[in-house]
């Protein structure tokens, strides 16, 4: 999902015909975490793409004589409290946690361009009420809110990705001020000037110059997504038994046997830090490539071998 | 600045007006009411065979509309009884469980929470500043990879993870386990500690590592300007050029992204709280909502919301104090 969007951003922003290509070589050239991130995410997603095959039990097949077995052979990653084979269980909670994290990290884009575009571009008293509902928004503890629009919703699946969308209220403010700062240039007046309308000027212009912060937008919430549905479901405030979920592996009757069998409380949360450690590296390394603005000076997890030299070489005479 | 100060202050009206909006109407869609709860509570006990749920309603002023409901709520239309006795009074209405006023039991919490939020803001800035700062001075080497990583392991993994990690681990190797009854901190600080440091570290190091690298984004950002160059060139130490140059500049846009951070300290803490068993707000909450009692969670997301506009307007006074180039027209 995230390379499509990807490679359709590079398709848009430029002509150039090998963009992607270009994209992979500076990747894997310059940001070796960013790549690593990249190859792990992708096999993450294959993993939740053929689930049934690669997990060796079903997942709800349950033997209560061989309840809480340690990990061996046979079971991977041993057993639950109702025998059930822990890997089974993890490889398909992959698929639950990056169905809701990826979905909800769309919906929570698409909602923060809605916002930050209309608020950005209409400007007045729509501006004014949309930042000030941000700002209240802004100040509601986040996990408590989500806690009661979860009592509201119920728990299904596409509930809680509506429910963790709603964080894109919060990032309609970075698309804003984008917006803001295109809406002087001079493609936008000229579009005005040969009459055209405002929604054809907002899809047309307007979008696609603010691709590549929204891009950055899209990457960047995905791990905090997962961590937000694995943190309702520990809860006990996510989705139901039938469907597994990382966090909520760790609530529960679990909590009554985790010094006997730690490896029920260890695995689940190992398999969730891969993920979101992985998407966090492979979202910098993007945002680093598609918009050095976001950058902010040095403070990225991986420079380029070129600019780091030349870093280096600046510290040491500086110190000499 | 005053100028600025009453604009800020006057902007703290139309958030805490919305706020109360948001949260009054979010609880009002959350199905099932004070009425449902009695009449399934009376069925269970099999002590009734037909209510009247309107009378009920009404009884609790559930059958006015919902403005006036509201106006109840913020204290500015009369209660039933003529009194004006909301928010604008202090008041935060009757828990449905325990029938007594949500701010005296938002009262014996509010310190719970207020220490662990306190202590693990203070911990994490402790451990950020300076692994930021040394981070950034020595960027490229085995220091800043290692204090990078760590900041990166420690956003990556949820903090109900970590968390457990620290009840399990411990416990296994050395029989350890973290006190699991709270002593309020005058009863007895060392025991009071002794149960909160550990929670207060977890939360620490989730916030503490996002920070860390903020830190030091801000502080390379710093060490390139031109007036660090003319410290360095003028022949000053290190421990001057860093002191005195780079950290009040790297510190003001630190500031803010700390007072945003605390929102999420904040909403984390309700997990942390859960995971030791610490009677606090967040332990609260998720009580109050499994037992479906509506008041109390409206009382103590507006209490934590208020305390979070105060924490921004703070946040906000101490960027134009640190920050002379802010201009106050």
């Amino acid at each position: 999902m995230a390379d499509a969007n990807v490679a359709r951003t590079l398709a848009t922003e430029t002509k150039e015909p090998n963009k992607l290509g270009g994209f992979f070589k500076k990747l894997f050239r310059h940001h070796p975490l960013g790549a690593f991130g990249l190859v792990i995410t992708v096999s993450f997603l294959l993993t939740a793409v053929f689930a049934e095959t690669i997990a060796p039990y079903d997942m709800n097949a349950s033997d209560i004589k061989r309840r809480l077995q340690p990990p061996s052979r046979e079971f991977l990653l041993g057993t639950d409290l109702i025998g059930r084979d822990m890997f089974s269980r993890i490889v398909i909670g992959t698929r639950t946690s990056l169905t809701i994290g990826l979905a909800a990290a769309a919906g929570s884009v698409v909602i923060a361009l809605v916002m930050g575009i209309l608020s950005a571009y209409l400007g007045g008293i729509v501006d004014m009420a949309v930042q000030r509902f941000v700002d209240a928004w802004m100040c509601i503890p986040g996990l408590s809110i989500l806690l009661v629009i979860v009592s509201i919703t119920g728990t299904s699946i596409p509930a809680m990705i509506f429910i963790l969308s709603l964080g894109g209220i919060v990032g309609s403010r970075l698309i804003r001020s984008t917006v803001i700062r295109i809406r002087e240039d001079m493609y936008l007046a000229a579009a005005t000037a040969i009459g055209s309308g405002t929604l054809r000027i907002l899809l047309r212009h307007v979008l696609p110059n603010i691709l590549a912060p929204t891009i950055v937008a899209f990457t960047g919430s995905v791990p905090g997504m997962i961590l937000a549905e694995a943190g309702l479901s520990f809860l006990g405030f996510g989705l139901g038994p039938p469907t597994p979920s990382w966090g909520a592996m760790l609530s529960g009757q679990v909590r009554f046997h985790m010094f006997e069998a730690p490896h029920l409380v260890i695995w689940p949360g190992v398999a969730l830090g891969l993920v979101v450690y992985s998407t966090n590296m492979f979202g910098d390394a993007l945002r680093d490539i598609l918009d050095p603005r976001l950058r902010g000076g040095g403070g990225r997890f991986s420079g380029t071998a070129a600019q780091r030299k030349q870093q280096k070489a600046g510290d040491s005479a500086k110190r000499s | 600045m005053r100028a600025y100060l009453i604009r800020r202050l006057l902007l703290v009206i139309p958030t805490v007006f919305i706020i109360t909006l948001i949260i009054f109407f979010l609880m009002r869609m959350v199905p099932g009411d004070i009425v449902d709860d009695l009449v399934w509570q009376m069925e269970e006990a099999g002590t009734i065979s037909e209510v009247d749920e309107d009378l009920l309603r009404a009884h609790y002023g559930l059958g006015e509309p919902a403005v006036i409901q509201y106006g109840r709520f913020l204290g500015v239309t009369p209660q039933k009884n003529g009194k004006f006795a909301g928010l604008l009074q202090g008041d935060l209405g009757v828990s449905w469980k325990q029938r007594r006023p949500v701010t005296e039991m938002i009262g014996e919490k509010l310190a719970v929470t207020f220490e662990l939020g306190l202590l693990s803001f203070i911990l994490a800035q402790l451990i950020s500043l300076p692994i930021g700062i040394i981070s950034a001075l020595r960027q490229n080497t085995l220091a800043d990879y290692v204090g990078r990583s760590f900041a990166i392991v420690f956003i990556s993994f949820p903090s109900f993870w970590v968390a457990t990690m620290v009840i399990v681990f411990p416990g296994l190797w050395w029989g350890y386990l973290p006190p699991v009854r709270w002593t309020p901190f005058l009863d007895n600080p060392m025991k009071n500690l002794n149960g909160v440091w550990v929670p207060a570290l977890v939360s620490a190091l989730l916030m503490g590592g996002g920070m860390m690298r903020w830190v030091r984004t801000m502080m390379l950002e710093v060490l390139r300007q031109d007036y660090i160059r003319t410290a360095w060139s003028k022949g000053l130490v290190e421990t001057l050029v860093v002191a005195r140059h780079a950290l009040k500049n790297t510190m003001i846009p630190v500031v803010t992204i700390m007072g945003l951070q605390i929102p999420i300290l904040i909403g984390g803490n309700i997990i942390i709280e859960q995971i030791f068993n610490l009677p606090g707000m967040g332990f609260m909450t998720i009580t109050a909502l499994n037992t479906r009692d509506y008041p109390l969670v409206s009382g103590i997301m507006i209490v934590l919301s208020f305390g979070i506009v105060l924490i921004n307007v703070i946040t906000d006074i101490m960027y134009g104090v640190l920050d002379p180039k802010v201009q106050y027209d």
